[in-house]
């Protein structure tokens, strides 16, 4: 996050990811990780990247690449004490792993077309939408220069 | 056998990460790169509890990651078409500088 | 007779239980899963360099022979007269990458420059580790999630090719890297939705599983390979089209067009690195067609039942063979498309007839045992020519309005 040079900071984020998505495996939910691979290296941070390459041409070098930064930490500090102190002093956190449970991907796709199909068609809605806007609000801009 | 607590503490730290970096950054696409991680750091959260939770075979939680992961990916396709959108218009992705509302 | 042809089948199988057998009691505990992992590790790492390596030779020879040229023919044992018709030429190859210079460019970005081959080449042999090569013959069996692993460990070979593009600090580097990676980005898709219907028919994400279902034989010998119905024969048209394309393959090789941007990413890479781009770029494709194989013609599976005999290991490779040698001849045969092209063809032809052939798919699933076959047959093949040909046409249009105009 502080790094300076933003691609590195998109390479850095990409290693964070790989290493959730270890830590997914690690927590038997093999679907969910493999799926975050998929989706987050594969495409978000490719997105990310051509994002920064489009942009990066005219940023003048000089000027600080954070904005009143002791605030901002401190704030995340803050909240991460706060947030390390709950975690320490509820007794949840002792609890140890139930038996690993058989996940399989057969009874994954049929809760999700039993019990969750209704967050799944607003999910298709929501991503025909986004794909619609992300077209659109690239396309309207082309219009408008020519 | 890992505890509970030690992914919980992970995902605060990568929350607080990406908390950090959302509020201190100046460029856009920064900010959501911070977005992005807090994003993670929930699903983290999300899978841990389902896997320490009394019945892993409801799996809400893996559910809800799924759900999360798709939305993530939907929000940063629309967040950096935005962003680029603004940039070709005021020649920088700085949020401080976005200050105009006409177009 | 029969277990003698079992015993050269399973030969790779019983030859690591028998080594796992002596080393557990001379070797520690923790030393054994280890020594496992590298015991089927190693046949991978020795099989499909070479593979690589003699394909380079075959595909020089080939495209020589197609250009009416004659390709290696000089290279074989030093100081003898001994040629081996020009395959010492892969040998010398890799002498020569090994010790040339390493130039790494001053502006490079160093770090990044030095991770993006290693970057690259780990995901195209973690691929590897999912496919099966013969019967019980698989490194990592994962039962819930062998297709995925697949998808999503190719699916950051991307971000490699970005790095090496980007350190490069070269504009045909960036240049090579950004059509790289907008034609991988397009073209998975279509790949993974033809591959998705065979996982719909087969109802596994397992790649054992997949080969398994395409194990009952109709007919007394033939084998009820994915291949034979109508959605499954589109569906490996489709898959080959965007597997070349994942492999940056001819017609699809506009990220490293030679006479436009010299070699694409790797670019400003030399000697040891060029290399591992070289392997990697041709491992990628070893395993693209690999995968081919186990989704839609029958993996380890012989073609018909009385040729049973000859090793399950073989039938993969001998149909992997075949495979690379179709892709040698496309190269030599079609020409380069154009970036546009490139891009429409992903989008207005791939992506609909994939989605057409998923919705034929289910169609066939669902008639199942009600319908007769020569009546399923039928209407596949109708739902899948009538947009083909429909989708096809937008295509001629533009292509038939081209002039050519000659010197005279």
């Amino acid at each position: 996050m502080s790094l300076r040079n933003m691609v590195h900071c998109a390479l850095s984020l990409v290693l964070t990811f790989a290493g959730l998505a270890g830590l997914y495996l690690q927590l038997n939910a093999e679907f969910v990780g493999f799926t975050q691979i998929l989706v987050y290296v594969g495409a978000v941070s490719i997105l990310i990247v051509f994002a920064i390459l489009l942009t990066r041409s005219t940023e003048p070098k000089d000027e600080p690449a954070t904005v009143t930064p002791w605030v901002g930490i401190s704030v995340a500090v803050g909240a991460f004490l706060t947030m390390a102190l709950a975690v320490l002093a509820s007794p949840v956190g002792k609890r140890l792993a139930a038996p690993a449970p058989e996940v399989s991907v057969k009874t994954l796709g049929q809760k999700l077309m039993t019990d969750y199909v209704l967050p799944l068609e607003v999910m298709a809605l929501l991503l025909t939408a986004a794909m619609l806007g992300a077209v659109i609000i690239a396309m309207k801009d082309k219009e408008g220069q020519r | 056998m890992t505890q509970l607590s030690s992914y919980l503490l992970v995902s605060a730290l990568l929350f607080c990460i990406g908390l950090a970096g959302a509020l201190t950054r100046r460029n856009a696409i920064m900010v959501l790169i911070g977005i992005e991680l807090m994003l993670n750091a929930a699903n983290l959260n999300f899978i841990a509890f389902w896997r320490f939770s009394e019945n892993p075979e409801t799996m809400t939680g893996l559910m809800f990651a799924l759900f999360s992961i798709a939305i993530a990916a939907a929000e940063a396709a629309v967040g950096l078409a935005l962003i680029i959108t603004i940039y070709r218009h005021f020649r920088t992705a700085n949020v401080d500088k976005v200050e105009e509302m006409k177009g | 007779m029969a277990e003698l042809f079992q015993a050269i089948d399973q030969f790779p199988v019983i030859l690591k239980h028998w080594l796992m057998s002596h080393a557990a009691g001379v070797l520690p505990e923790w030393v054994l899963p280890l020594l496992s992992a590298a015991l089927s590790i190693t046949p991978i790492l020795a099989v499909f360099p070479l593979l690589f390596a003699l394909t380079t030779v075959v595909e020089r020879k080939g495209l020589g022979r197609i250009q009416n040229r004659i390709g290696p023919n000089r290279v074989g044992i030093p100081l003898t007269d001994i040629r081996l018709y020009g395959f010492g030429q892969f040998i010398a190859d890799g002498i020569k990458s090994l010790i040339k210079e390493d130039v790494v460019p001053r502006a490079a970005d160093k770090v990044v420059h030095f991770l993006a081959p290693i970057a690259l080449l780990i995901p195209v042999l973690l691929t590897y580790s999912v496919l099966p090569f013969g019967k019980n013959m698989v490194p990592l069996d994962l039962p819930q999630t062998g297709l995925l692993f697949f998808f999503a460990v190719g699916a950051s070979t991307e971000l490699s090719v970005f790095m090496a593009g980007w350190s490069s600090r070269n504009k045909y580097s960036l240049l090579g890297a950004m059509r790289a990676i907008a034609q991988m980005v397009s073209y998975e898709i279509p790949l993974i939705l033809s591959s998705l219907t065979v996982v719909m028919m087969a109802g596994t994400l397992s790649l054992t599983g997949i080969v398994e279902n395409q194990a009952t034989v109709h007919f007394g010998f033939l084998h009820d390979w994915h291949l034979f119905t109508p959605w499954g024969f589109v569906g490996f048209c489709l898959f080959l089209t965007a597997a070349a394309a994942e492999a940056n393959r001819t017609p699809f090789d506009l990220p490293e067009a030679e006479s436009e941007i010299i070699a694409g990413y790797f670019t400003e890479y030399s000697g040891f690195k060029f290399a591992i781009f070289f392997l990697a770029e041709y491992l990628g494709l070893f395993a693209m067609c690999g995968l081919g194989i186990t989704l839609f013609l029958g993996g380890w599976l012989p073609p018909f039942k009385f040729l049973g005999f000859i090793p399950s290991w073989c039938w993969f490779l001998g149909k992997l063979v075949a495979l690379i040698l179709l892709f040698i001849w496309l190269r030599g045969t079609l020409p380069r498309l154009r970036t546009d092209q490139l891009m429409g063809f992903a989008w207005k032809f791939l992506l609909p007839m994939t989605l057409i052939n998923l919705v034929v798919a289910a169609l066939w699933h669902m008639s199942g045992g009600a319908v007769p076959v020569l009546v399923r047959w039928a209407v596949g093949f109708v739902l899948l020519a009538v947009p083909y040909w429909l989708l096809g046409r937008g295509f001629e249009v533009k292509f038939t309005k081209r002039e050519y105009r000659f010197a005279n």
